[in-house]
C-alpha cells in the first residue's frame, strides 16, 4: 500500500477520496473458470449516498460486491472500507444476499434470522436477553414485519422474505449497506418499504449500495449510479452519467430504441 | 431377566448403541440440511481401507492404531473429494460418489488379499459390526457399576463411545451459532467474519470422528442410518433448529433401544430359533421412525404450503 501510495504521489486527490471511501475497489479482478466475471474493476463509492450499481445480466454485478466482501477469492484486486481493509471494518458493514442464495425451508424463525445480525454482539454463547430480542422486534417493525416473528421464515411471501433479510441488516446498525438485487420478485409494497427504508438510511448519513436491474427506477430511487459489464464502464451522479451513450455502452446496444425511449422521460424530468 | 444377566450382557450393547446414534445423529443434523448427508455415508466406507493398512502395519486389531488409519484415510478422502470437485469441476454428490467407492473397494481387496483369518476383521464385520459381543464379563449385577475391579473390565467401546459422544455435543453445543448461521446463510456468516470454510471442515471432521469411533462396534450400516434418518424425521415433527436436534437425539436413543430390543428378542418372539444383528435392526428401526413422520409428521407438507406465496 504505501507502494502504491508513492508511485500515486501526483494524484493525492484521489487518494484522499478513496480513504474517506466507504467502499473503494481497486483493479478487481474476479473469474469463475477460464472467462473473468470481474475485470480490473475500480469504484469509489461516495458516502451518504445511495448507489446503484447496474449492468446487463452477468455483467458481474453481484460477482463485485461478492469479491469486495471477501465472500469470493478475487485473483487480483484491493478493496477499503472508509480507508481499511475490509476485515477490520466487519462492524461497519452490513450485507443482504441474493433472497434465492438461501434455502428459505431451513427450520428457523423470522426473529432468529433477525437475531443472526446480533451475532458480533452475542459472539459464541452470549446469551439473548430481552434488549436483544426488543432490538430485532424494533428492526421488524422498521420493514412493517412486527407481526411475523414468531412464522417459519419457509411460510413468507418472497417480498416478506426480502425484508426479513433487511431487517436482520438494520440489526447490524452499520455504516455502509451492501444489498445484492434487494427488488427482485419483490411486490410493489414491499418495493416501497425498503426503498422507504433506503432512503432513511442515506438521510441519517449511512452510505447504501444496491444491485440493481430495474432500469426504470434508477432515476427516482438513486443518488449515484455505476455501470458494470465485466470492466467499468462508468460512475457518478444519476442526472450526469445516467444517459444513452452509457447505458448503450453497458448494454452493449441490448437495449431497443422502445426500451431507451422509455428510460429517457424519466431522467430529463 | 435379572439383574444380573441384563447388567453383563445387554446394558453395554445398549448404551454403546445409544451413543454411537446421538453423536452420529447430532452433526447428522448439520449435514442433511447442508446438503451433504451423503458425507457420512462416504466417510464410514472410506475408512475400511484406513482400518486394514493399520492393521496390516501393526499386525493387531487395538483401538488406536485403528482410529488413527481410519481418521487418516477419512482425511484422504475429505480433501480427495474436494480436489475431484474443484479440479474437476464436478458436482459434490458425484465427487463423494467416486472416492467412497474407490477407497472401500480397496479396503475390501486389501481384506481379502492380506491374512486376517485368526482376527475379527473381516467385510462382515465392517458392514455390520459386532454390538452383541460387548459383553461384561465382570459384571455380577447393578452393583458392579460402584465397582472399580468390575469396571476395570467393561468393553473398550463403551468408554470410547461416550467420550466421542461428549466431544461431538461439546463441539456442537460450542459452535452452535456459527454452524446455524453458515448453514443457513454461507455468504451473511462470511461478511460478519465466520470463517465458513473451517467450520464445515470442522464438521465434517467430528462427524468422521464418530464414524470412525463408531465404526469398530457397530459397522457401517448403523452409521449410515443415524447420520440421515433421525435428522431427517426430525426435520419433519418441527420448523425450529433447536428443536429438531432435541427431536433427532429423542429418535436416535429410541432406534437403538427399541433396536437392540427387537433384534435380541424380536425373532423369539414370533418363533425363530436365532436373535438378528443389533446394528441391522437399530438401522431398521430408524428408517421406520422416518417412515413414520413421513406420513404422519405435522410438518411434512412445508414445500406444498409454500409454493402458494
Amino acid at each position: 500500500m504505501s507502494l502504491e501510495l508513492a508511485t500515486h504521489n501526483g494524484n493525492s486527490a484521489e487518494e484522499a477520496t478513496r480513504a474517506s471511501s466507504p467502499l473503494a475497489i481497486r483493479g478487481m479482478t474476479v473469474s469463475y473458470g477460464q472467462k473473468p466475471a470481474v475485470f480490473s474493476v475500480d469504484m469509489t463509492v461516495e458516502p451518504g449516498k445511495m448507489t446503484a450499481i447496474i449492468g446487463p445480466n452477468g455483467a458481474g454485478k453481484s460477482t463485485l460486491l461478492k469479491a469486495a466482501l471477501g465472500i469470493l477469492k478475487p485473483l487480483a484486486g484491493t478493496t477499503t472500507v472508509f480507508g481499511h481493509s475490509v476485515h477490520t471494518q466487519r462492524d461497519r458493514i452490513a450485507y443482504v444476499p441474493q433472497r434465492a442464495s438461501v434455502d428459505w425451508d431451513f427450520p428457523t424463525r423470522v426473529i432468529d434470522v433477525v437475531l443472526m445480525g446480533l451475532y458480533p454482539q452475542l459472539g459464541l454463547l452470549g446469551r439473548v436477553r430481552s434488549q436483544h430480542r426488543s432490538k430485532a422486534q424494533a428492526c421488524l417493525a422498521r420493514v412493517g414485519m412486527e407481526d411475523f416473528a414468531t412464522r417459519q421464515i419457509g411460510q413468507l411471501s418472497g417480498g416478506q422474505q426480502q425484508r426479513v433479510f433487511l431487517a436482520r441488516a438494520l440489526a447490524q446498525e452499520a455504516d455502509l449497506y451492501l444489498l445484492d438485487e434487494p427488488f427482485a420478485g419483490v411486490d410493489a409494497a414491499t418495493e416501497k418499504a425498503i426503498i422507504n427504508v433506503l432512503k432513511d438510511l442515506r438521510d441519517a448519513g449511512k452510505t447504501v449500495v444496491a444491485v440493481h436491474h430495474d432500469l426504470s427506477t434508477v432515476a427516482e430511487y438513486f443518488d449515484n449510479v455505476f455501470f458494470i459489464n465485466t470492466r467499468r464502464v462508468a460512475e457518478g451522479p444519476v442526472a450526469t452519467t445516467f444517459d444513452d451513450t452509457n447505458l448503450q455502452s453497458a448494454y452493449g446496444g441490448r437495449l431497443g430504441g422502445a426500451q431507451m425511449d422509455a428510460l429517457r422521460p424519466v431522467h430529463t424530468g | 431377566m435379572s439383574g444380573e444377566e441384563f447388567v453383563s450382557l445387554s446394558l453395554v450393547p445398549l448404551l454403546t448403541g445409544i451413543f454411537v446414534a446421538v453423536a452420529c445423529a447430532l452433526p447428522g443434523n448439520f449435514l442433511v440440511l447442508r446438503r451433504q448427508a451423503l458425507i457420512g455415508d462416504a466417510i464410514s466406507h472410506v475408512v475400511l481401507p484406513g482400518i486394514v493398512v493399520a492393521f496390516l502395519i501393526t499386525g493387531v486389531v487395538s483401538t488406536w492404531p485403528m482410529l488413527l488409519g481410519a481418521a487418516a484415510a477419512a482425511v484422504v478422502a475429505v480433501i480427495s473429494i474436494e480436489a475431484v470437485r474443484r479440479l474437476g469441476q464436478i458436482e459434490a454428490g458425484a465427487a463423494m460418489g467416486v472416492i467412497f467407492t474407490a477407497m472401500f473397494a480397496g479396503g475390501v481387496l486389501l481384506l481379502e488379499q492380506s491374512d486376517t483369518s485368526s482376527v475379527h476383521l473381516d467385510v462382515e464385520h465392517a458392514l455390520y459390526g459386532n454390538l452383541e459381543s460387548l459383553i461384561w464379563l465382570d459384571a455380577t449385577g447393578w452393583s458392579s457399576l460402584w465397582d472399580i475391579e468390575a469396571l476395570a473390565g467393561l468393553p473398550v467401546e463403551l468408554p470410547r463411545m461416550a467420550l466421542t459422544f461428549v466431544g461431538v455435543a461439546l463441539f456442537i453445543a460450542l459452535f452452535w451459532r456459527p454452524l446455524k448461521i453458515s448453514t443457513f446463510d454461507e455468504g451473511f456468516a462470511r461478511t460478519i467474519g465466520m470463517r465458513t470454510a473451517p467450520l464445515g471442515l470442522a464438521l465434517v471432521i467430528v462427524a468422521a470422528i464418530a464414524a470412525v469411533a463408531a465404526f469398530d462396534a457397530v459397522g457401517s450400516i448403523i452409521v449410515i442410518a443415524m447420520f440421515i434418518c433421525p435428522p431427517a424425521a426430525a426435520r419433519l415433527m418441527t420448523n425450529r433448529l433447536e428443536h429438531q436436534v432435541a427431536w433427532s437425539v429423542l429418535f436416535a436413543t429410541f432406534s437403538a433401544v427399541l433396536g437392540y430390543v427387537l433384534a435380541g428378542y424380536g425373532p423369539l418372539w414370533i418363533g425363530f430359533a436365532d436373535s438378528v444383528s443389533a446394528a441391522g435392526m437399530i438401522a431398521t428401526v430408524s428408517g421406520a421412525v422416518l417412515g413414520a413422520t413421513a406420513v404422519f409428521g405435522p410438518h411434512r407438507l412445508r414445500g406444498a404450503q409454500t409454493s402458494i406465496g
